[in-house]
């Protein structure tokens, strides 16, 4: 009896362990990386989704009064959840907002903008993450608003809220 | 193309094997086969033949820049140098565990090979529950990450291989820490056939001891060879970061070690049998958890590759039910102990080799719970932390002291009982002698003096004690080495740590800065291009005192596939210290961030892990 008893223990454990692990699936993306420091964001380059031609960040934040960048993935759940929101931001302001796509495979990513729309300007590149990481994210997805001279104004980790939509919306009028 | 071909169908037949060999096994396990016959060692030699078919093709469709291929167009590109297109190969998910499942059958083909005098129905068993893991595996790769996916229409190009993946020590990590890590699975099933069996003796014991031996050594320089990639390539200018992936190479490790002083009580005291099984179960299912934090994306790393929760999910179930079958095996067969006439003394040497467990376990599980508590906590609580060096330092450092006093007691201890009498005077003086040594030479730096001095002291001592043990002639050498490795390793930690500095700066060309009595110049920059890079290298000079002049010749690389910069900084390492430069571009070009370290005895932690592993494999060589 008292042996059963420990053995049901045990089994309890690790199923206990099996579901934190099966759930934390959804959620990747525990790294924590570097602060941002001066608020202002890194300059980097990438190649874009469709055309393969190389873009500076900065050519595109300077040449829009403010820039939304958005760090999505095809593979990550959250993400879709938010594509209804930016489709919605894309279609009532005029907000240049700029898409990059976070450790994809170029197929399911053009798989997943046919299936729900492209509320992106432009799409940048970031198959092995280090862009993102480099810019101190935390994760996808996650939003930076920009202001023409790359100034970090609003950061949303996760996914982007009703809140954080009107905030924009305020914000860029 | 045809080589994609190849690779697959060889997989495909190597599966099917596999299948075969978990039934023939049992076959022969219950019709009670005298010998392990020639049939099952063809099967053997078979599978492992296709998988070795498969993993030429991939070496081979790298190698010729075969972009049908989806996995070499992800991950390499045709002007890539010749040796890194065949590293490549497994510098990616797909490569990587197609070379864990080489590893897999090689082991068991060898583990046939050696096990000539081991009782047939145990090698069987052994074969079994092997190819359980073996048939995973296969069914992983097949499944969820097959390496020879084809594209259509095939791309001109490739996507290029992660530059800082492009470095001769990361080249031979993987290969190395796995033959460690997947090493690890013949002493899993070999433990749970014996179980099965009731074979766990002291006979078994010596012959399980080799392997454990063998997965040790390379799991030791597999980490060994990541730390020196981290030091070198990664420009931070350390060489341990209680990365979350880095932890969970360590966890195998510490469960490995205690095993490997475990066995030691089993082999000359046949005691302690249900806790080697424990461990040699744990230290392969720590392998495997590895894997899963690793390759599901939870964490994310320089290890991550593309993430993809099908595989996160497979790797779970495929852990845990490994985990309930051992549970479960080990429930029905394990068998009580009969320890009345086997007393434990309190002074002995298996009790020193408890405490060595001890300390093991406690140092695994503060390096369990670092590692998976942001997970926990994330799901449950949907709280965000990031637990870093603080944490492990706290909580590992001050134990770190014990250790190393029972590690210099703990090997001259007698077996079964022995006399507290014994301790000499002159022992306890050198240990007082060597916290003296340690707070003269620790004391100007800023540290918490008494607690780094009693560590410096403790770990002295261990050096001393050992070093004396090279003069006695009944000695363990390969025990002395290794212990006398542990405390330089201790040693040289602890004085790059203390007496490390650093300077950081932004530099342009032609600048002077004077920094602790050494003047640095940075005098001019080079432009190369390379095969698949354009190089930026920097000219500096560092003056010190004497007039002595050093220069340092930093890098910047610019890849052109991916488009990625990479730091290599340049080191010049002596016997006492390295010198350690690395530059930053900042905007414009013309200003760069400059970091200069100087870092004492950086060469002897590699030494030291050197002297570690190499007593470990010497015991291999030694006669019974």
């Amino acid at each position: 009896m008292k042996k059963n008893i420990f053995y049901l223990i045990i089994l309890l454990f690790f199923t206990f362990i099996f579901t934190i692990f099966y759930i934390g699936l959804d959620k990747p993306n525990f790294y924590t990386p570097k602060e941002i420091k001066n608020k202002s964001l890194e300059e980097f380059t990438s190649t874009e989704l469709f055309s393969n031609e190389q873009f500076s960040s900065n050519d595109i934040i300077e040449n829009n009064k403010f820039t939304l960048i958005n760090i999505w993935s095809s593979w990550c759940v959250p993400c879709r959840l938010e594509h209804a929101a930016l489709m919605d931001l894309s279609e009532k302001t005029d907000l240049n907002i700029v898409g990059l796509n976070y450790k994809d495979k170029k197929n399911n990513a053009i798989k997943f903008l046919n299936e729900l729309g492209n509320p992106f300007s432009k799409i940048l590149t970031d198959p092995d993450g280090i862009v993102s990481i480099s810019l101190g994210a935390y994760g996808v997805p996650e939003t930076f608003l920009l202001n023409n001279k790359s100034k970090i104004i609003r950061k949303y980790i996760g996914p982007l809220t009703k809140e954080n939509i009107l905030e924009i919306i305020k914000i860029i009028k | 193309m045809i080589s994609s071909h190849i690779g697959y169908y060889s997989l495909l037949l190597g599966f099917v094997i596999s299948v075969s060999l978990l039934f023939y096994s049992i076959f022969c396990f219950k019709k009670n086969n005298q010998n392990i016959n020639q049939n099952i060692f063809s099967f053997l030699f078979m599978q492992f033949f296709t998988v070795v078919i498969s993993f030429i093709s991939l070496v081979y469709s790298f190698i010729i820049s075969d972009f049908s291929n989806a996995t070499v167009y992800n991950n390499s590109h045709s002007t890539k140098p010749i040796f890194y297109k065949i590293t490549g190969t497994w510098g990616n998910h797909e490569g990587s565990l197609l070379l864990w499942l080489l590893v897999l059958t090689l082991f068991i083909f060898l583990f046939i090979i050696f096990s000539k005098k081991q009782p047939t129905k145990y090698r069987f068993l052994s074969i079994f529950f092997q190819q359980i893991i073996i048939s995973g595996f296969f069914l992983f790769l097949l499944l969820t990450s097959n390496p020879f996916n084809f594209l259509f229409p095939i791309p001109n190009e490739g996507l290029g291989l992660n530059p800082i993946l492009q470095d001769p020590a990361l080249a031979i990590h993987p290969p190395i820490l796995y033959l460690g890590y997947v090493g690890s699975s013949i002493i899993f099933s070999a433990s749970l056939a014996s179980l099965v069996q009731n074979n766990i003796n002291r006979e078994w014991a010596i012959h399980i001891k080799k392997w454990i031996k063998v997965a040790w050594f390379f799991l030791t320089i597999g980490i060994l060879l990541g730390s020196i990639w981290a030091y070198y390539e990664l420009g931070w200018g350390g060489f341990w970061f209680w990365d979350p992936v880095e932890n969970v190479s360590l966890m195998p490790w510490l469960c490995l070690t205690a095993l490997l002083h475990t066995v030691i009580v089993l082999e000359k005291r046949n005691l302690l049998k249900s806790w080697t099984l424990i461990l040699s179960i744990a230290t392969f299912t720590f392998s495997m958890i590895g894997t899963f934090l690793v390759r599901s994306g939870i964490l994310n790393s320089v290890h991550t590759f593309a993430n993809d929760p099908e595989r996160g999910i497979f790797i779970l179930l495929f852990l845990f039910s490994l985990i309930i079958l051992s549970i479960i095996l080990f429930f029905i067969y394990q068998r009580k102990e009969n320890t009345s006439q086997k007393k434990f003394f309190l002074i002995s040497r298996e009790t020193s080799i408890l405490i060595n467990n001890l300390f093991m376990m406690y140092f695994l599980s503060v390096v369990l719970i670092g590692t998976t508590y942001p997970i926990f906590l994330e799901v449950i609580a949907n709280e965000k932390v990031s637990i870093g060096p603080p944490f492990f330092n706290k909580l590992l450092i001050p134990f770190l002291t014990l250790f190393l006093i029972f590690m210099a007691v703990g090997p001259k201890l007698n077996w079964i009982k022995d006399n507290y009498k014994k301790i000499k005077y002159s022992r306890i003086v050198l240990f007082f002698i060597c916290i003296c040594i340690s707070f003269y030479l620790i004391k100007k730096t800023s540290s918490d003096i008494l607690f780094t001095s009693i560590l410096g002291g403790a770990a002295f001592y261990l050096l001393f004690v050992t070093i004396k043990e090279f003069l006695n002639k009944k000695r363990n050498t390969s025990q002395a080495i290794s212990h006398f490795g542990f405390s330089l390793f201790i040693l040289s930690i602890l004085f790059n740590s203390l007496f490390s500095n650093e300077f950081s700066a932004n530099m342009k060309i032609g600048q002077e800065l004077i920094y602790e009595k050494e003047k640095i110049k940075f005098l001019k920059i080079k432009t190369f291009d390379k095969e698949n890079y354009k190089s930026v290298i920097a000219n500096f000079e560092i003056i010190d005192e004497k007039k002595n002049i050093i220069s340092l010749y930093p890098e910047i690389r610019i890849y052109n596939q991916p488009n990625i910069l990479t730091s290599e900084a340049d080191i010049i390492s002596t016997v006492f210290f390295d010198k350690f430069l690395v530059i930053n571009l900042l905007k414009g070009g013309e200003i760069f961030n400059v970091r200069y370290q100087t870092k004492p005895f950086m060469i002897w932690i590699w030494i030291s892990v050197c002297l570690i592993s190499f007593g470990g494999i010497l015991g291999l060589f030694k006669r019974h």
